[in-house]
């Protein structure tokens, strides 16, 4: 019997991909493990191979189609003496639609990550955080990708270190092309060796240079978290203004999709307790770009938390070359009147969609995007919920001592005339992150508790 | 110990001579006043001292060039007084004076001198071994032909980052002599106790890294494997190893019960291998100083400490908003 031959998933957060080339054509006996065909995800270009023996007998999605969904079927594989069914090949569009999140395999983030929020008219939202002039849409990967390159061009003591940022291209193709244009010496592949690689970068910053450190994950960071610590936050201290750490780590960091309890943690609160370091967490490609740029050029160590899930989401970005964002400056990402959702990286696309669900309701929520954890901008912060009188924080990490912890206590501290309602903190659950689907998506934030937190603080 | 004293000396002028004893005596008397003034209560915390290790630091200084960099453990004040660092800055350091070289803000395990290219003074055991190839990446990168002494103990050597580091330094080809002080005790766990490597410095053959032992008790041993290191790694062939023998008469730290070893063992050492005695005996029987010359020295290393403890006790406290300072740049 002729089975199909499905769209593979080839990464954990891939939903979609371009067929970018078959290499075999209909009739062709294949054997299991040979080549059928070229996948472009948007991480790299991937050989597709098939599992069983048999005949090839309808291509059903044209090689060049893009955007085609994980487990759409893309052939038929007959057995041998089967004979070919006579049905028209399908068109790319009118491929099956995917099976149901619940069985399919990337169900990454609750089913919210899959859909960006859509663009909203007032107040030219959500550009509202933008400085005027021309901008161009691109990815948080390219975004990230075109500040690191800006910045090696324009200071030769950066340079870029980490496992499988040359000829890999990056193992998130942030990376990708710098080799080519900097040379080994300025993309330095390392061994995996994060606590010794990441001790050579604090003294190679101590030596003059500038290193950007990438982490595969800032999972693989806990190896390495004692000379960003110890070595590079305490130094300028420790030796009376004498030296610093002028350099950047950066990296994936928090839950990606299904990858389980090690690979899905978020270190926001970690580092943001460390006098020493600064912490940047950007949302946008916009955030992606200035910020990146403005912690190369910051003479003291930055911890840059990036997202996987945000790496492929598009966004507006200023053309200017000399486009920056200032570290420890908040945005408005949307105004509002009746309360404060106050969040960063991730979170805001739990925030944003809940805005636009309790506006329906008529709840004017004022959303707040911090970009920089440390120094944290508490000013606007304060002066949204002096407006408000409410506010709800979102994050996916812990709850315990979490960023909405202390910013519930800052507001406390020094806003507790202006508020209405308890500040109420939405985070991840208290547990390491399960595997399966349906846990997953129990154990993040969730646009819904969103909803419910906002409501709760309006008495609604 | 396996290296003895060598019968025919590399040649060392009456000048060399002079100098490394003086240099040594510095660190020795300063280190018996730290003591002192540990006792009297006006140095806290942790504060480890070098006396017994002198050798190595003057010798392998004696191979060092302007530019070239060092980094230690947190038993530093020897590697800080030997290259050249102020006495009073450091006592000063030691009693948390605004005088000292971090204002007070270090203490005795975390000093550095940007100027002396003294890149500490580190509290982590181990750490300063992936930092210090980190400043010879730098000068690599840099195209220059400097070179860092990186120190560690015997203790730090089973650490895992320093075999991270062989990897990459060799990897490299990082101009990093990597100079273990094997002074035979990570803090009260004798060598035979925590491995059974039979020696720390062929190691880095599993890595492809060249090394050798030293007899680290003996100030021309030590600057003669010095300058064939320090060679290598200018002419781009580093990393280097050199695996120094050494012994330190006192504690771990100034609380160690001293229960590990026995006190023959100690004194055995102290007048066999003494490193200022092997000096002093070469330039008395050499008959390149008299005795005289040699208390004129005494007396002047003693005057350099005495105006040291002073100024370390008469420095005042950082002012309080000191605190707040060097967070950020």
């Amino acid at each position: 019997m002729a089975t199909e031959v499905l769209m593979p998933a080839l990464s954990p957060t891939m939903e979609e991909g371009t067929l970018a080339k078959w290499l075999v054509k209909e009739g062709d006996k294949v054997k299991s493990g040979q080549i059928l065909a070229e996948i472009e995800t948007d991480k790299a270009t991937m050989e597709f191979e098939a599992v069983d023996d048999g005949i090839i007998g309808t291509l059903l999605i044209a090689e060049g189609s893009a955007g085609v969904k994980v487990n759409t079927p893309i052939a038929t594989l007959l057995e041998d003496g089967e004979a070919a069914p006579t049905a028209p090949r399908a068109a790319p569009a009118a491929a099956k639609p995917a099976a149901p999140a619940s069985d399919a395999a990337p169900m990454a983030a609750p089913a919210i990550a899959t859909a960006p929020p859509a663009p909203v008219a007032a107040k030219g939202w959500p550009h509202a955080d933008l400085p005027e002039g021309p901008t161009k849409t691109m990815t948080v990967r390219e975004a990230l990708r075109e500040a690191m390159a800006e910045e090696m061009r324009r200071d030769p003591n950066v340079f870029l270190m980490g496992e499988e940022v040359g000829e890999y291209q990056g193992a998130y193709k942030i990376s990708q092309g710098l080799l080519d244009e900097f040379g080994a010496k300025r993309v330095v592949d390392t061994p995996i060796t994060e606590h010794g690689f990441a001790g050579i970068a604090v003294g190679a910053s101590w030596g003059g240079l500038r290193p950007i450190v990438e982490f595969m994950t800032f999972n693989f960071a806990m190896q390495a978290i004692d000379h960003i610590i110890n070595s590079a936050a305490k130094t300028l201290y420790m030796s009376g203004g004498q030296m610093g750490s002028p350099m950047v780590f950066r990296g994936p960091n928090g839950a990606a999709a299904r990858v389980g309890a090690q690979h899905s943690q978020d270190y926001a609160a970690w580092y943001s307790a460390i006098p020493g370091l600064k912490v940047c967490m950007p949302y946008s490609a916009a955030d992606a770009k200035g910020l990146l740029k403005t912690a190369i050029r910051d003479p003291n160590p930055v911890i840059f938390l990036e997202n996987e899930i945000l790496y492929g989401r598009s966004f507006e970005v200023p053309t200017d070359p000399d486009f920056t964002i200032p570290l420890g400056k908040a945005s408005i990402l949307r105004e509002g009147s009746d309360v404060t959702i106050v969040s960063f990286s991730i979170g805001l696309t739990y925030a944003l969609q809940a805005a636009e669900i309790l506006a329906k309701d008529g709840i004017s929520a004022e959303v707040v995007n911090l970009r920089t954890l440390r120094p944290i901008d508490y000013d606007t912060v304060l002066a949204s919920v002096m407006k408000t009188n409410r506010c709800v924080t979102v994050e996916e990490g812990f709850p315990v001592g979490s960023i909405g912890d202390h910013l519930a206590s800052t507001i406390m501290q020094r806003a507790f005339d202006h508020l209405d309602a308890p500040v109420v903190t939405c985070t991840g659950k208290d547990v390491p992150m399960p595997y399966a689907a349906n846990l997953e998506k129990l154990a993040l934030t969730t646009t819904a508790e969103v909803v419910a937190a906002v409501k709760s603080v309006c008495y609604r | 110990m396996v290296a003895k004293k060598p019968a025919d000396r590399p040649n060392a002028s009456k000048e060399d001579l002079l100098k490394y004893y003086r240099e040594m005596l510095l660190i020795r008397r300063f280190e018996e006043k730290a003591g002192q003034l540990y006792g009297m209560g006006l140095i806290g915390g942790f504060c480890h001292l070098y006396i017994g290790q002198e050798a190595v630091v003057v010798g392998l200084e004696a191979v060092a060039k302007d530019g070239d960099k060092r980094i230690t453990s947190y038993r530093d004040h020897g590697h800080m007084l030997a290259c050249g660092m102020d006495p009073k800055g450091v006592m000063a350091e030691l009693t948390g004076r605004s005088g000292g070289y971090s204002k007070g803000k270090g203490g005795s395990m975390h000093m550095f001198s940007k100027d002396r290219h003294f890149y500490g003074g580190h509290g982590i055991v181990g750490a300063q071994v992936p930092l210090g190839a980190g400043l010879a990446f730098a000068d690599k990168y840099l195209g220059n032909d400097n070179v860092t002494f990186t120190y560690f103990g015997d203790g730090a050597a089973n650490q895992g980052q320093v075999y991270e580091t062989y990897n990459m330094a060799e990897l490299w080809n990082l101009p990093v002599v990597f100079v273990i002080e094997n002074n035979q005790y990570a803090m009260g766990t004798s060598m035979k106790r925590s491995t059974k490597s039979p020696s720390m410095w062929e190691r880095g053959a599993a890595y492809g890294i060249q090394g050798e032992a030293v007899d680290g008790m003996d100030v021309l041993a030590v600057k003669a494997a010095g300058e064939k290191a320090v060679a290598t790694c200018r002419a781009g062939d580093g990393p280097y190893i050199l695996e120094m023998m050494t012994y330190r008469y006192r504690g771990h730290s100034m609380s160690d019960p001293a229960k590990y070893r026995t006190r023959e063992e100690v004194d055995k050492m102290r007048s066999e291998k003494d490193a200022i005695d092997h000096v002093r005996d070469l330039l008395l029987q050499g008959g390149l100083a008299s005795e005289d010359d040699l208390k004129t020295i005494d007396k002047d290393i003693k005057a350099r400490v005495n105006e040291a403890a002073e100024f370390a006790k008469d420095s005042p406290e950082p002012p309080l908003a000191d605190l707040w300072t060097d967070i950020y740049a």
